[in-house]
């Protein structure tokens, strides 16, 4: 099977991203994007599984049964999220514990799972970890722009605490943007997290209408466009 | 035209949007004076600003969903949104703080969801809630009565200076959440401004938005469903926990009727006829769910007053209400509610 990487990029950045077309994975999105450095963390070690496992699902596809391959997989998964786990306590603990348990849930994230049925299952491992990191990448991208826009909103800064994340060099990262902000806590808590999410929902699918509104308009000449569809009231 | 023929019907009903909406904002009239009286031109400065925050948002997103804006300004429901938030709202508020609760209670709170008709919530009081939870510290600190200045009053509204010593005084509510071993007696007593059955502000812009709330009844822009059961519930809540006068009281039950936002919540808000119950029964159970959780959340809950928290909650639950409430159809014997669909 030929594999379109072009198609692979474009679907899992923008037309089938897992965060805002999909809307996989909501529960870290939600509970992790409340500063950048959270966003971003829990974004990578996301995109790291999400990849390796796609690959090593792929590896084994041919000698896995259907009827057990849902065990297998997430065996898999939670080896490779320990690993990750065991990687975030050693170099960056202090995130590691802030983060908590959405790192070991990064198990369940529907994403994950999603992928290694959908794709990796049936392709080749270079386009199954191709289309792993690209759809991390998807997802990771989509974090850290809520991430960016919750602590921007929240606190009035940016990049702050960065280096537990990078390390002593992001240490002065902090940007502070709006001197004298009052904090605007609704955006910190749960709630701002569906609020920002639904408008970059809402500004994607604009952005799309506005693409398809500048293209020229096709004419529709397929049956199903001919065929009459009767409608009939609710049966009850 | 002299002898024009006219088709029936012939009685013709006065009750548009339009009306209804200047009749609820002519009846909050009563308690903005009173509460003019007790805090200068503050909750007037509110209601103001509020008023022109919330038609400038409702123009915007109109503009944006292309809606014809003067049609849907013009029935006024956008006004009583902005009304009703600057009254809520601790009088003298800073102007960004008015003009965050608005943006949400118009934007997020109506427009979002397909405009007047369409919320689910209280628009009012999603704004308020918003605010409350963001910006705790402005949104606890109500002036006390007769004591800010006018410019003093102004200058915290639109420059940001910090009340001064005994300008801000903690409620009513907010004493006795906090009381530490008084009788309610002596609480009182230390209480400066305090009435008959609360503080006197309290409780003549409470008496106020009674008043405007009856003369609505009179005119029947609502039902007296909603209130009634409100009202009822908080007065038997407070009666069984009341407590008598000791330190470990509640309240009396004239005290929690008379206090906070009692009757502006009872009046004004959860007879909103879109984010209520529909059915005259529906509207009843929701009136009493708003009293009781106004109880629990005053009494043993985190915040010192509760209306918004509790219409909301109930929002939530009207859609059930309706469901399990739905009246008898004429020619059939029995009602059809809930899961209770035989024979349909």
């Amino acid at each position: 099977m030929s594999v379109n990487y072009r198609e692979l990029t474009i679907n899992g950045l923008w037309k089938n991203n897992p965060g805002l077309v999909q809307l996989l994975g909501l529960c870290p999105l939600m509970g992790t994007s409340n500063s950048t450095v959270n966003a971003l963390g829990l974004g990578i070690a996301t995109l790291l599984v999400l990849a390796c496992s796609n690959a090593a699902v792929s590896m084994i596809r041919n000698a896995v049964t259907p009827a057990i391959r849902l065990p297998v997989f997430v065996m898999i998964i939670a080896a490779l999220t320990t690993c990750i786990e065991l990687l975030m306590q050693a170099y960056t603990y202090q995130l590691y514990m802030i983060l908590g348990v959405f790192i070991p849930l990064i198990t369940t994230n529907c994403i994950i799972l999603g992928r290694a049925e959908a794709f990796a299952a049936k392709n080749n491992v270079l386009s199954s970890a191709y289309d792993g990191f690209i759809m991390g990448l998807g997802f990771a991208l989509v974090l850290l722009a809520i991430g960016i826009v919750r602590e921007l909103l929240g606190t009035g800064m940016l990049f702050a605490n960065m280096h537990l994340l990078l390390g002593p060099i992001a240490t002065n990262w902090t940007w502070v943007v709006f001197e004298n902000y009052q904090g605007f806590l609704l955006a910190i808590l749960p709630p701002g997290a569906f609020l920002v999410m639904g408008l970059l929902i809402a500004l994607k699918n604009h952005i799309d209408d506005r693409v398809l509104a500048r293209k020229p308009v096709e004419v529709v000449t397929s049956a199903a466009a001919d065929r009459r569809v009767r409608v009939t009231g609710v049966v009850e | 035209m002299f002898l024009s023929q006219v088709t029936s019907p012939h009685t013709v009903r006065h009750d548009h949007t339009r009306n209804i909406m200047r009749r609820v904002i002519l009846a909050a009239i009563p308690g903005l004076l009173v509460s003019c009286w007790f805090f200068g031109l503050g909750p007037l400065f509110n209601v103001l600003l509020c008023s022109l925050f919330a038609a400038g948002f409702e123009s915007l997103v109109l503009k944006l969903r292309q809606r014809p804006i003067g049609f849907y300004l013009k029935d006024y429901s956008v006004l009583v949104t902005g009304v009703l938030l600057g009254l809520a709202l601790p009088p003298w508020s800073p102007w960004w703080l008015l003009l965050v609760a608005t943006g949400f209670a118009v934007v997020f709170g109506k427009q979002l969801f397909g405009g007047l008709g369409q919320n689910p919530f209280n628009p009012a009081m999603l704004g308020y809630v918003v605010v409350l939870v963001s910006f705790p510290v402005d949104m606890t600190s109500w002036p006390a009565a007769h004591a800010v200045t006018f410019s003093g009053g102004l200058s915290h509204m639109f420059a940001g200076t910090p009340w001064l010593d005994g300008w801000s005084q903690a409620t009513v509510l907010d004493s006795l959440k906090n009381n530490q071993g008084l009788t309610l007696d002596e609480l009182w007593d230390g209480y400066t401004g305090f009435g008959w059955l609360s503080s006197r502000d309290s409780e003549l812009v409470n008496l106020a938005f009674l008043l405007g709330g009856l003369w609505l009844l009179h005119k029947k822009v609502y039902t007296w469903h909603a209130p009634a059961g409100m009202l009822g519930a908080l007065f038997v809540m407070s009666l069984i926990f009341w407590g008598g006068n000791g330190s470990e009281s509640n309240g009396s039950p004239l005290f929690h009727l008379f206090s906070g936002a009692t009757m502006l919540g009872a009046f004004f808000i959860i007879t909103d006829p879109v984010s209520s119950a529909t059915s005259t029964r529906g509207r009843l159970l929701f009136g009493i769910g708003v009293g009781i959780l106004v109880y629990i959340i005053r009494s043993w809950g985190g915040y010192p007053d509760a209306i918004a928290f509790s219409v909301l909650l109930m929002n939530l639950c009207a859609p059930t209400l309706d469901y399990f409430t739905r009246p008898r159809t004429y020619g059939h014997d029995k009602a059809k509610r809930g899961f209770n669909t035989e024979g349909q």
